[in-house]
């Protein structure tokens, strides 16, 4: 019996659908069977950042509607044939789906793979409703800007609610250069705020926007530092004590100042 | 000015701390709309506090959160029925 793990931010474009594939390329890559699941609805992009949109054939609300059957649906890897694709349909709105399809789906993906991962739509109406109505556990995503830490502040609240409590935060398009010159928060800034366990942090990079226009995942690049980070938090998602990368842990030189003059900061 | 207090400047001027403090003052008003729950809890537990030191009319205790825009306040308003004087330590 596998795990359905729902990733999520409340704001949109702080990269969900990167984080997805990226993490769920990693576990593919690990030896691990992985379905990843697009629940965003009218606006589906997974498939793209996979490199499988030329393989869609059915989509999730052919598969709540018994259009197809659930098999016919999932597309597999291009790279890895335990890993598969469940797309989100792209000419349908958001209620074509209800959280009782999206329970029983996460039920019985489950049962055939170790991980499911879920890709949630921006916002927090029915379609993150959906998105989480199967999932065991969360994955907040958020970047260190105040807009999306807002929103992730928020998306904790609705998640702790719908009891689905403890998620993880990734941190993610950090960039080290303006966390030492103070211009931008700093990973304890954001863990402090949000009172949440962190499961990683991504840094700003542009081998993303590379692998993105290719399709291809940038864990799969052995130089790209943000694949090595999304590698990272696969290995931590399957209970590896993996230390934080040298980057995610720097700090200004004034906070160690304060620290060690005995100050809390 | 010395160094010391130049650096304290230098530090509540950086953006990431205007950033931090304007989080937190937002996240204040936005987390008092999340729980109701959370709210009879803590009402459950001052009548619990409170009755150690005076009879009080549990079923007519309100608390609410009131926000404005710079503060959240916290308020509550207990009929006291009778008070005893021999806990009144």
């Amino acid at each position: 019996m596998g795990e359905v793990i729902v990733i999520t931010s409340g704001k949109g474009g702080v990269g969900k659908t990167t984080t997805t594939a990226n993490i769920g390329t990693a576990l593919a890559s690990m030896d691990k069977k992985v379905v990843l699941l697009d629940t965003d609805i009218g606006l589906r992009n997974l498939d793209v950042v996979m490199g499988l949109e030329n393989r869609i054939v059915y989509d999730l609300v052919d598969v709540t509607h018994g259009n197809c059957r659930l098999k016919q649906a999932l597309i597999r890897d291009k790279r890895f044939d335990h890993l598969a694709l469940l797309p989100a349909a792209q000419t349908k709105d958001k209620t074509a789906v209800n959280t009782e399809q999206m329970f029983k789906l996460c039920q019985q993906l489950k049962e055939d793979y170790d991980y499911v991962l879920v890709d949630c739509p921006a916002g927090i109406e029915q379609g993150f409703k959906n998105a989480i109505a199967g999932a065991d556990k969360a994955l907040v995503v958020t970047t260190p800007e105040i807009a999306a830490v807002r929103d992730a502040d928020r998306i904790i609240g609705l998640l702790e609610a719908a009891e689905l409590p403890s998620p993880k935060l990734i941190i993610n398009r950090i960039r080290p250069d303006m966390v030492k010159t103070g211009d931008m928060m700093d990973i304890n800034d954001m863990i402090d705020i949000l009172a949440i366990e962190l499961a990683g942090v991504v840094p700003e990079d542009q081998t993303i926007v590379i692998s993105t226009n290719k399709g291809e995942p940038a864990v799969l690049d052995v130089n790209s530092k943000a694949g090595q980070a999304y590698r990272n938090i696969a290995k931590r998602i399957m209970g590896e004590d993996i230390p934080l990368m040298s980057f995610e842990v720097d700090e200004t030189i004034f906070s160690k100042f304060k620290k060690l003059m005995g100050f809390k900061s | 000015m010395d160094l010391f207090s130049k650096l304290l400047k230098r530090e509540a001027s950086l953006s990431k701390n205007v950033a931090k403090e304007r989080l937190r003052l937002v996240l204040v008003h936005d987390r008092t709309t999340i729980s109701p729950q959370l709210l009879e809890n803590l009402k459950e537990d001052l009548i619990k506090v409170i009755s150690n030191y005076m009879e009080i009319d549990s079923g007519e205790t309100e608390v609410t959160l009131n926000s404005d825009d710079n503060s959240v306040a916290l308020s509550a308003s207990i009929p006291v029925i009778k008070i005893n004087r021999l806990s009144s330590r």
